[in-house]
């Protein structure tokens, strides 16, 4: 029971000691994943939109496939783009490996399948005659797309919380990809990793409840957009 | 609702806003941006046992303000370590496991190896030393009386050069423990190898320094040290730039000659957790 107290409090103590190492990793951790998340928004909300209105073949086996990459192990990511980058692989000219874009592009390709995933479902739940009564009153197709999009916004917004919860917590990718450089791609989960393995509990729970903080503040931050759009569109019904 | 949306809103674009700036430079480095004259940016692959115990930290700082560098320090396996060096994704390696070193460097991904520092090993138990192991005569003696009691026994297992003179020290004793229920296989670094020989209690083997950096933090003893077989020196190898033409070597070749010199020399002899030197340096010897 001391071991746990101490290393609580600990923690606490670390937390309000505002250490510059572990702003630093804060820092880190919130550039990297932001900018991924943007990027799977950018790339995931169109690919998730034409999967839901175009109908091609194969169109089944595309969503299978993304699907099953939501659960895509972070480390076989970072291994499958750190044989890609690194100077040794065809990528290798572009001098990403260890760098925060490298990071940001593991990221990427983390939270993508999710955000494809969970924009198509949002999609899939609208309701149908959404866009028959766009048709109707002669829209085009992309006034179309722009109303669908419109119409599925909340669903768009918890697809990019869960992106973001996820990338913020993951350590596989930031690890391989990033190599939890001190001060430049060490961020909050690889500094975890290191200080857990280090024995130094309070420092790696004092990161934890950083992140978990910062995972906090960002979803009331993404909830309070989502929750004022819903309300502006029942008032737009109404 | 409005009031907390439009704030929502302005915190988003602040946040946008300041990642979008985020791949562009190192704006938050707290080293100073190397001049134009300096060596630049260094990419040094190392053992865990360097840079977890603090060295680095104290050896680094006053090459990179001397020479206008930064020094990214990735801390891996010698096993690690050396595969990075050898794909070319750092400029320079300190390792500890000589047939992995010398192979790097007969293969052509390395040169310039020079011998920097040296420790020990020592197998480290629970302070009852419950399989009675601290009266043997040498290190393999030991760990043949491991494998007769079937002690608990937690190995790196990560091809580390502590993983690799450990499994030299199984074959002294002519014993094979692969897949023996008692023997673990962490695949981890040398802090949560002692960790988790602390919570099984269990046997392992470690560097002295990681040993000596960790002692307050966990109860468990030396059972057995000393053994000229326990000898554990570390070398600087530069990644041979005719392989890889983009590497820094004159920052790598700078690095490893700061290492070897006296100035760095007496740095490594000069450091020290709770009064006992960690690390003997061995290009400049103190005398």
């Amino acid at each position: 029971m001391d071991f746990f107290l101490e290393t609580l409090a600990g923690a606490v103590r670390l937390i309000f000691s505002a250490d510059a190492d572990a702003a630093a990793a804060v820092v880190v951790s919130l550039q990297v994943s932001l900018c991924s998340v943007l990027i799977c928004a950018a790339a995931g909300f169109p690919a998730a939109y034409a999967l839901w209105s175009a109908r091609f073949p194969g169109r089944k086996a595309v969503l299978v496939l993304v699907h099953a990459l939501m659960g895509t192990p972070t480390v076989a990511i970072g291994l499958f783009l750190y044989i890609v980058i690194s100077r040794r692989g065809p990528a290798g000219g572009l001098d990403l490996l260890f760098t925060k874009k490298a990071m940001i592009l593991g990221q990427a390709v983390l939270g993508l399948p999710i955000v494809i995933s969970l924009a198509h479902s949002a999609l899939s739940s609208l309701d149908p005659r959404a866009m028959e009564t766009a048709l109707t009153l002669g829209a085009g197709r992309v006034r179309c797309a722009v109303t669908m999009l419109v119409e599925a916004r909340s669903g768009f917004a918890a697809a990019l919380i869960t992106a973001f919860g996820r990338l913020l917590g993951e350590v596989g990718v930031s690890m391989m990809l990033g190599g939890n450089i001190a001060g430049k791609t060490r961020n909050i989960s690889t500094a975890m990793a290191l200080e857990t393995g280090k024995g130094e509990a309070a420092l790696g729970l004092a990161l934890g409840l950083i992140l978990l903080a910062t995972a906090v503040c960002i979803n009331v931050l993404l909830k309070l957009l989502q929750g004022g759009g819903r309300e502006s569109s029942r008032g737009d019904r109404g | 609702m409005r009031t907390p949306r439009m704030i929502a809103i302005a915190l988003a674009a602040v946040l946008a806003a300041s990642c979008a700036r985020a791949p562009a430079g190192p704006a938050h480095v707290s080293a100073p941006e190397p001049g134009p004259a300096g060596l630049g940016e260094i990419r040094l692959a190392t053992t865990t046992s360097t840079d977890n115990t603090g060295l680095l930290a104290v050896l680094l700082p006053p090459f990179e303000r001397k020479f206008g560098a930064k020094v990214s320090v990735l801390a891996a396996g010698t096993g690690k370590a050396i595969d990075l060096g050898r794909n070319g994704d750092v400029d320079v390696v300190l390792a500890h496991a000589e047939e992995l070193e010398e192979k790097f460097v007969s293969d052509g991904f390395g040169v310039n190896r020079r011998r920097v520092m040296h420790n020990d090993f020592v197998l480290i138990g629970h302070p009852d030393d419950p399989a009675g192991v601290a009266g043997a005569g040498s290190a393999p003696d030991a760990f043949a009386a491991l494998a007769a009691k079937g002690a608990p026994f937690v190995s790196r297992g990560d091809r580390s050069g502590t993983h690799v003179k450990e499994l030299e020290l199984w074959k002294a004793a002519g014993c094979n423990p692969a897949g023996k229920p008692w023997y673990m296989e962490a695949g981890q670094g040398m802090e949560a190898v002692l960790a988790m020989t602390f919570e099984k209690k269990a046997y392992a083997l470690s560097d002295r320094g990681t040993y000596l950096s960790m002692a307050g933090k966990f109860d468990l003893r030396i059972v057995c040290e000393g053994d000229g077989r326990l000898f554990n020196p570390y070398s600087v190898i530069v990644v041979n730039p005719a392989k890889y033409r983009k590497a820094n070597y004159l920052g790598a070749m700078g690095l490893a000659a700061w290492l070897t010199s006296p100035e760095g020399q007496a740095i490594i002899g000069g450091f020290k957790k709770d009064g006992k030197v960690l690390f003997h340096p061995d290009a400049v010897p103190e005398d």
